[in-house]
């Protein structure tokens, strides 16, 4: 290594040294420990004893661990899917030439900002059985055909679909994202297409859907990871980590959470991360093959 | 308009009139989806300046309104409580226990009872008994009421903006008594208004929340900016695998890291305390990180090279040049880190045990529980209250949430 290899290795370190710190002992330390810790039997009051694969054992016949898995999977296939039609159709139609575009993209945007607990909390009230606005709408149009709408999240089957509808409503995020890959796809295209008469759906199947396929990827695995972390919801609508009413919304994180801080058993709640790490990691390898083929 | 489209050619016509319907789609679309996103929000504000009779109504009122109505002959407001569904009387109890009460009954009840009680008015079904709302008296059972016609209250628009207040002294766990008590002791002296109890209140919640954020801003505009100059601007052997390390993190769920995080954060004292929701921080993160080299890279290395043949330190570049230019970038890292500190909800439910040193959507969330959800007026209010600073913020610096948010869409 010549001197000024060195130098530059040093003034490199220097500038990078406080994520050195930060990667060490904020990503890096608490992975290698959370990796032991799945396989040792621990609670944070005595210190970690090996016990093996035992907790990965005890997961495979955990009837809640299988329960909070099926929720959270279940979330997560309605709220991506829908969340990711909802938004790119939101964006698609800001990107028509319209006035007070810049209007209704801060209407979309602003619900995805409120802070989580207070559009929960919105949202308790607005799908409240007895006195919430959404029934009071819905009342009057299911009553001819002799329906009455759900009680929504105090009924165990329309919790978690109430709970998809909640995460629409903030889809804002992903849908600026879009209008700017939409944005991004060269006008020229469009034109020429036109030309050549392609109407709408053969313009948007081959010029959009290619061009901001690395956009929708993106946003699909973001969306991925984080419905399958959903927690902060969950905890308010079901006033705590059990996933009332029965079970229904007992979801992976929340779960965890009370496996780890309520009963303690911390490296059972390990084991439990490092398989949503490896179910993560798994649908963006899938997600990612996918892109490919698609893409060829 | 319509004389230049007469003129044209039919086909011109014809497609006119087409794209001019494909706007009227579009806009009846947006429009649409404009009055769904909207309708939460606006939900949210009306409940929120209700009294909380109308938040139980059905079917549900958009417009907050006020009652009042005669009470022994005196006009005062009043809240609806119900309509009778049978005829009956309104009468005093004369003898007996209970003697001096007054009472509805049924027409059979009042005349099984004829001997001991006498008749003060007749009631038909329809009819609303009201309750008395004073500011000192909410509790009903010393309340004067009624049971008056419909035609005899009279209602108009009121919002009722004292529910906010009422909402924040409700936040530190206070039941309706206490804050009655609290504002009767408000109204009778005004100067000693200042809160009697020692359970922290919304201002606590409001400084915890803000110092998380704040200080949390710092660190992450600070380190970040460092770090990220690092991995952009400078040549070093290792840099690029390590940034590849760097971004892979960005896929590491929380749950992975949580248990280990709490145990360190146990050993230093830390739980209990704002520090774990705000130290982590300053030691810079995989995605500003990232944020910030994209748009470090992008200023000419010809300004380095010219200032680095003038002598100019590594650091003095990085200070008096990268710096001053990256400030639409940094602003970005610096609004996306504030709207995530003051959203956090499992941070501070982790680390925070006390309630004095709570953020206010832990806050928030520990109210619902604990009065599990008849307040809806309150509640509606005290979410109003945690929304409208985010709302706020936006509104001044929407430009750089929308760039920031576009950025981060466009890295792969």
């Amino acid at each position: 290594m010549t001197p000024r290899d060195r130098r530059s290795l040093l003034s490199g370190l220097g500038f990078t040294s406080l994520w050195i710190v930060g990667f060490g002992t904020f990503v890096a330390y608490p992975m290698l420990a959370s990796l032991f810790y799945s396989f040792c039997d621990y609670s944070i009051l005595k210190s970690p004893v090996w016990c093996g694969f035992e907790n990965y054992q005890t997961l495979v016949r955990d009837d809640l661990f299988w329960k909070s898995l099926r929720n959270t999977l279940f979330f997560a296939g309605l709220a991506v899917p829908l969340g990711t039609i909802t938004a790119l159709s939101l964006a698609l139609l800001l990107n028509c030439e319209v006035r007070g575009r810049a209007f209704f993209r801060t209407l979309f945007y602003l619900p995805s900002i409120v802070p989580v607990v207070a559009s929960s909390m919105l949202w308790l009230w607005m799908l409240n059985g007895k006195f919430g606005l959404i029934n009071a709408l819905l009342a009057p149009v299911l009553a001819p055909f002799g329906l009455t709408p759900p009680v929504w999240l105090a009924d165990p089957a329309w919790a978690k679909p109430a709970l998809v509808m909640m995460s629409l409503w903030g889809v804002g995020n992903a849908m600026v994202i879009y209008l700017a890959g939409l944005q991004n796809v060269p006008r020229e295209l469009y034109e020429a297409a036109a030309i050549d008469g392609a109407g709408a759906w053969p313009r948007f199947r081959h010029i959009t859907l290619p061009t901001i396929a690395p956009v929708i990827y993106f946003n699909v695995i973001m969306g991925l990871i984080n419905a399958l972390q959903i927690f902060t919801q969950a905890f308010v609508i079901a006033e705590g980590a059990e996933g009332n009413p029965a079970r229904s919304t007992l979801f992976y994180t929340p779960y965890l959470f009370s496996t780890a801080f309520y009963d303690l058993r911390m490296g059972y709640a390990s084991a439990m991360a490092w398989v949503l790490f490896a179910l993560i990691a798994g649908l963006a390898w899938l997600a990612t093959r996918l892109m490919r083929d698609s893409l060829h | 308009m319509e004389t230049a489209a007469e003129k044209s050619p039919a086909p011109v016509r014809a497609s006119r009139a087409r794209a001019s319907r494909r706007q009227y789609v579009i806009y009846g679309l947006l429009a649409c989806a404009a009055l769904v996103f909207l309708t939460p929000l606006a939900w949210l504000l009306a409940t929120s300046l209700k009294p909380v009779e109308q938040t139980m109504s059905m079917p549900p009122t958009w417009i907050p309104r006020t009652h009042s109505a005669l009470l022994d002959g005196e006009r005062v407001e009043v809240s609806r409580d119900y309509q009778v569904t049978q005829p009956g009387v309104i009468a005093e109890i004369t003898a007996g226990p209970e003697a001096g009460r007054r009472l509805l009954f049924t027409d059979e009840q009042a005349a099984a009872r004829q001997a001991e009680i006498r008749v003060l008015h007749r009631v038909e079904s329809g009819w609303w008994r009201v309750t008395e709302r004073s500011a000192t008296n909410i509790v009903a059972r010393t309340a004067r009421w009624d049971v008056v016609p419909p035609e005899a209250i009279e209602s108009r628009v009121r919002f009722r903006w004292e529910n906010y207040p009422k909402a924040l002294v409700a936040l530190s766990g206070k039941s309706v008594e206490e804050i009655e008590a609290e504002a009767r002791r408000g109204a009778s002296a005004p100067a000693a208004a200042a809160p009697a109890s020692d359970a922290p209140g919304f201002s606590t919640f409001l400084g915890n929340t803000l110092t998380v954020c704040v200080l949390g801003v710092l660190g992450v505009v600070f380190s970040n900016a460092l770090v990220a100059y690092g991995f952009a601007r400078l040549r070093w052997r290792g840099r690029d695998t390590f940034f590849a390390i760097t971004l892979a993190t960005m896929m590491v769920p929380f749950p992975v890291l949580v248990v280990p995080l709490y145990g360190l954060f146990k050993q230093l004292g830390w739980i209990g305390t704002l520090l774990p929701l705000w130290a982590p921080a300053w030691f810079a993160s995989a995605f500003n990180i990232f944020l910030l080299r994209q748009f470090f890279r992008t200023i000419p290395e010809e300004l380095s090279e010219a200032a680095r043949i003038d002598g100019c330190s590594e650091f003095a570049i990085f200070w008096r040049i990268i710096l001053p230019l990256s400030k639409p970038a940094l602003a970005t890292a610096a609004l996306l880190h504030f709207l995530f500190a003051w959203n956090d909800f499992m941070g501070p439910l982790l680390y925070l045990t006390r309630q004095k040193s709570f953020t206010l959507a832990l806050a928030l969330q520990s109210y619902q529980s604990q009065q599990s959800g008849v307040q809806w007026h309150y509640l509606m209010a005290a979410s109003a209250v945690t929304i409208l600073p985010i709302v706020l913020l936006f509104f001044f610096a929407q430009k750089t949430f929308i760039q920031g948010i576009a950025t981060t869409g466009s890295r792969s």
